[in-house]
């Protein structure tokens, strides 16, 4: 089996897969970052979702042979120091039940910030909508990304 | 009536926001730990460097035990809330029946995890009052110390942990009846970092050292067997250690990560017995229910005699699909199989089930099989079964390894429990006013407890006394249950039965408010005018209660106000677990289809514990039900489940999802059910909402427009 480097949470790793295999189970098994969740499998709930080079990618149907090279950034790497304002946000209005969607969720709030620093509630919606959340936490994912750029809604 | 709301809390509280340290420590390795502590009961424990920690003996499934259920006993024990550190409990025999499930874990612990709190501060006071020669009566438990009033003396409760070890724990300490410090209050949940930093453990992160992965091929045919197969291909795929048959409808294979079991899934070739089931559909199951054998219909509840009354009849069925549970953690289960013993790690609503059935299925004791809990990534009623970890526990065996068995979202879909499918006649008879002088229910479908196996209760599912009651006095009543059977495999989904009930039950009283001419909230405030207590089985009601849940949701949603042209709204409420619950929904229309625009929820379910903790149960339930009521539906076609994954069962998403408010009454009754009681109105309130719209009465679930005639 080929080896694979990529870079993830800014550390340098080499797995050895088969090509196909996707990013997702190469973070969860082969890494030990579990933070990144198995939702779908076929990208349609963004439990998996990572940045790619910046860009918000859904792990699960991307094989590691297109990442090599590339750096991943997880939810274990998400804040550079301590945590990042997304996910105190998330603890301030207390977002999570079950909590298994979150860590997607939070990538993609991120993502959502890097291009729209002050979203509207329109913004939010439309772009959160590609994740899922079965214990429909909406309304406070909603909250804490209002609260996280420092505005009241 | 108190709008849930945490910003005020938030604001005069800062430390509140710190939160606990959670301990998740598992069963096996916190033995030992007990033996210089305090630990007056199976779910406390005090060290003498005053840790304390609280044993969780429900699953954590979102539904925010972790939080809630120490709270209730720290709240008796005087303790330091930042103090505390909880600990999850395996199976266990010291706590009862652990099974998390029917909007229960509050209602079922509220007193023993009082009880146990109160125990371990009377005899904390007892040993400060020893040890300072007082007498006791001077002594009293404050944040985690024994004060001595007088003397202004005071001790921790880690430093009293040695000297309270040696006394007994009092059978019926005093225990509070109100000035509450932690319960009522909207305490953050403790575990709610762990979810935002990705360090939580769910049972899908569970890991072993030396463990291998495992993929099953199942019968997707309800009934099939594995007649025959190849695993060459299977065996030459990366990693592959095992391939075997499972029982008599699976094959599983065994590899070194979760990729490489499921791509040599996919090179096995299987030839399948379909078994009896090949050709079973949908539509013939539903046409099934319609001719089901109605002298079988058993009476479970009646007024008077509805036989008796005249007068204009009205009559209408409805119906209900299969629905699938779909929580985003995926079926899984870890397992070590070691000759004489089995150890479980496993995403379970029933641990002791889990062990039980083990322990008969390999042939062990149920002392040598251990179920440790991890955290649920959802459950929804899905993990009632133990089905996930039985598999584990046979795959382990098998491969003579510890092994994680993980399933595909399309295996979830597919191989799942569902919600039954049901037909529901209704019949009411009005008088010359409008009002109802008789009204009727007959429920035909199948009962998820017959399945599986356990005895109906007065003839009929066992679910009934929670989930199936009609709370409106009207004269003569009559609840009828026709039982039927299906192979499709059937579990208890959030709210069971209380969904269709109210569904059926709520639409139709719609119904007879239009035929009544009279407004919906003014035609059920009608019928419950008068206080009265319903007995339902073994519970008791009142009637009063469901009307001011219906009229302060009225009153919230500004019912007697104009709505914006294109809005309108219905309301439905209904009694279930012990809770009352009303709620209004509003609706706009787009394409044919509604759009839910705004929910106003309120719930009387006694005292509150949380009301940070309602409000998520309260909005995540309404999210779930509006799912529910547009779209969740299983349909049979040649014996298999059609849908595979979230595209042909898409769950409600953000840009669906309505501004959900929610309220509770304040009540010093005892706590009862929060997590299920918020469905039921949803979907009625929602058909009801859909008929101002349309003009057109839909009576059946999913509302589109197959539906809805739109």
């Amino acid at each position: 089996m080929p080896n694979y480097t990529l870079t993830v949470n800014s550390v340098e790793r080499t797995v050895q897969v088969s090509a196909e295999t996707p990013l997702l189970w190469v973070l969860r098994d082969n890494l030990q970052l579990t933070g990144t969740k198995y939702g779908c499998g076929a990208g349609l709930c963004g439990a998996c979702s990572i940045h790619v080079d910046g860009v918000l990618t859904r792990s699960c149907t991307l094989p590691i042979s297109r990442v090599a090279g590339k750096h991943v950034r997880t939810i274990e790497g998400l804040g550079t120091s301590g945590l990042h304002p997304l996910q105190e946000a998330w603890i301030a209005e207390d977002v999570p039940q079950c909590g298994y969607c979150q860590s997607g969720q939070i990538m993609a709030a991120a993502a959502l910030l890097a291009k729209t620093p002050n979203p509207s509630d329109e913004e939010i919606q439309n772009f959160m909508s590609a994740n899922i959340c079965r214990c429909g936490t909406y309304e406070r994912i909603r909250r804490a990304i209002h609260r996280a750029v420092g505005g009241s809604r | 009536m108190t709008r849930i709301s945490r910003r005020g809390f938030f604001r005069t509280s800062a430390a509140g926001a710190a939160g606990l340290v959670i301990g998740f420590h598992l069963p096996s390795r916190a033995r030992g730990q007990a033996a210089a502590s305090f630990a007056p009961n199976a779910y406390l424990r005090i060290s003498p460097e005053g840790r304390i920690t609280v044993v969780v003996a429900r699953s954590e499934m979102g539904q925010g035990v972790w939080t809630s259920l120490p709270m209730i006993l720290a709240e008796e024990l005087e303790a330091d809330w930042n103090e505390i550190t909880i600990e999850q409990a395996g199976a266990s025999t010291l706590f009862g029946d652990q099974s998390t499930g029917g909007s229960a874990s509050v209602r079922t612990t509220w007193d023993p995890m009082r009880k146990a709190g109160a125990q371990a501060r009377e005899m904390l006071i007892s040993a400060a009052a020893r040890q300072w020669s007082v007498e006791r009566d001077g002594c009293r438990a404050e944040n985690g110390f024994i004060v001595h009033a007088a003397s202004g003396r005071k001790l921790s409760y880690g430093e009293l942990a040695a000297s309270a070890a040696k006394l007994n724990p009092p059978d019926n300490p005093p225990m509070k009846n109100g000035g509450y410090r932690l319960l009522g209050k909207p305490l953050p949940r403790v575990e709610t970092r762990s979810k935002v930093d990705g360090s939580a453990v769910y049972g899908i992160d569970f890991r072993l050292p030396g463990m291998k992965y495992a993929a099953l091929a199942r019968s997707e045919v309800i009934g099939g067997k594995v007649a025959d197969f190849d695993a060459t291909a299977a065996q030459g795929m990366p990693g592959v250690s095992f391939v075997g048959k499972i029982g008599d409808s699976a094959v599983a294979v065994v590899s070194d990560s979760t990729w490489n079991a499921i791509a040599a899934r996919r090179a096995l070739k299987i030839t399948w017995d379909k078994g009896p089931n090949k050709d079973l559909n949908s539509a013939a199951i539903l046409e099934a229910l319609a001719r089901a054998d109605q002298a079988k219909a058993v009476k479970f509840f009646t007024a008077g005699d509805v036989s008796r009354i005249g007068g204009r009849r009205l009559e209408a069925t409805y119906q209900l699909p299969f629905m699938a549970h779909a929580p985003m953690e995926p079926g899984n289960a870890t397992a070590h199989f070691r000759s004489s013993e089995c150890e479980i790690w496993a995403p379970t609503q029933v641990p002791q089930d889990c062990r039980d059935t083990i322990a008969a299925s390999l042939g062990l004791k149920p002392e040598q099989v251990k179920v440790n809990v991890t955290l649920l990534g959802g459950g929804f009623g899905r993990r009632l079964e133990h089905d996930y970890a039985l598999e584990a526990a046979l795959v382990s065996r098998a491969a003579n390894a510890p092994v994680k068995v993980v399933w595909t979202r399309e295996d979830d879909m597919r191989c799942s429990t569902y919600r039954p499918v049901s037909l529901h006649r209704l019949s009411a008879v009005l008088d010359g006013n409008g009002w109802p002088t008789s009204f009727t229910h007959r429920i035909i479908g199948p009962s998820i407890n017959g399945q599986k196996g356990s005895k109906p209760v007065n003839g009929v599912d066992s679910d009934f006394p929670d989930e199936a009651s009609f709370l409106y006095p009207i004269a003569n009543v009559s609840l009828e249950y026709v039982m039927t059977e299906t192979p499709v495999p059937l579990g208890w989904m959030r709210s069971v039965y209380a969904l269709q009930v109210a569904f059926a039950s709520e639409c139709f009283l719609d119904e007879l408010a239009v035929a009544a001419g009279k407004d919906p909230l003014a035609y059920r405030l009608h019928l419950l005018a008068e206080d009265r207590e319903i007995k339902y089985f073994d519970s008791s009601w009142r009637t009063a209660r469901l009307r001011n849940v219906l009229q302060l949701a009225a009153e919230k949603a500004g019912w007697d106000k104009p709505l914006p042209a294109g809005h309108y709204r219905g309301i439905a409420c209904f009694g279930c677990f012990s809770t009352y619950a009303a709620e209004v929904v509003e609706v706009t229309m787009a394409k044919g289809s509604p759009r839910v625009e705004r929910v106003v929820a309120v719930l009387d379910c006694g005292q509150v514990i949380n009301p940070n903790i309602l409000e998520q149960q309260i909005q995540g339930a309404v999210v779930y039900a509006i799912t529910n009521a547009l779209r969740a539906q299983i349909t049979i076609e040649g014996g298999r489940v059609a849908q595979g994954n979230f595209d042909d069962y898409p769950p409600l998403r953000m840009n669906e999802a309505p501004l959900v408010e929610a309220y509770f009454v304040p009540s010093t009754e005892a706590p009862s059910g929060a997590g299920e009681p918020p469905v039921p109105p949803l979907a009625p309130a929602l058909a009801n909402a859909l008929f101002r719209a349309t003009k057109k009465r839909a009576r059946a679930l999913p509302l589109v427009p197959a539906n809805t005639g739109s």
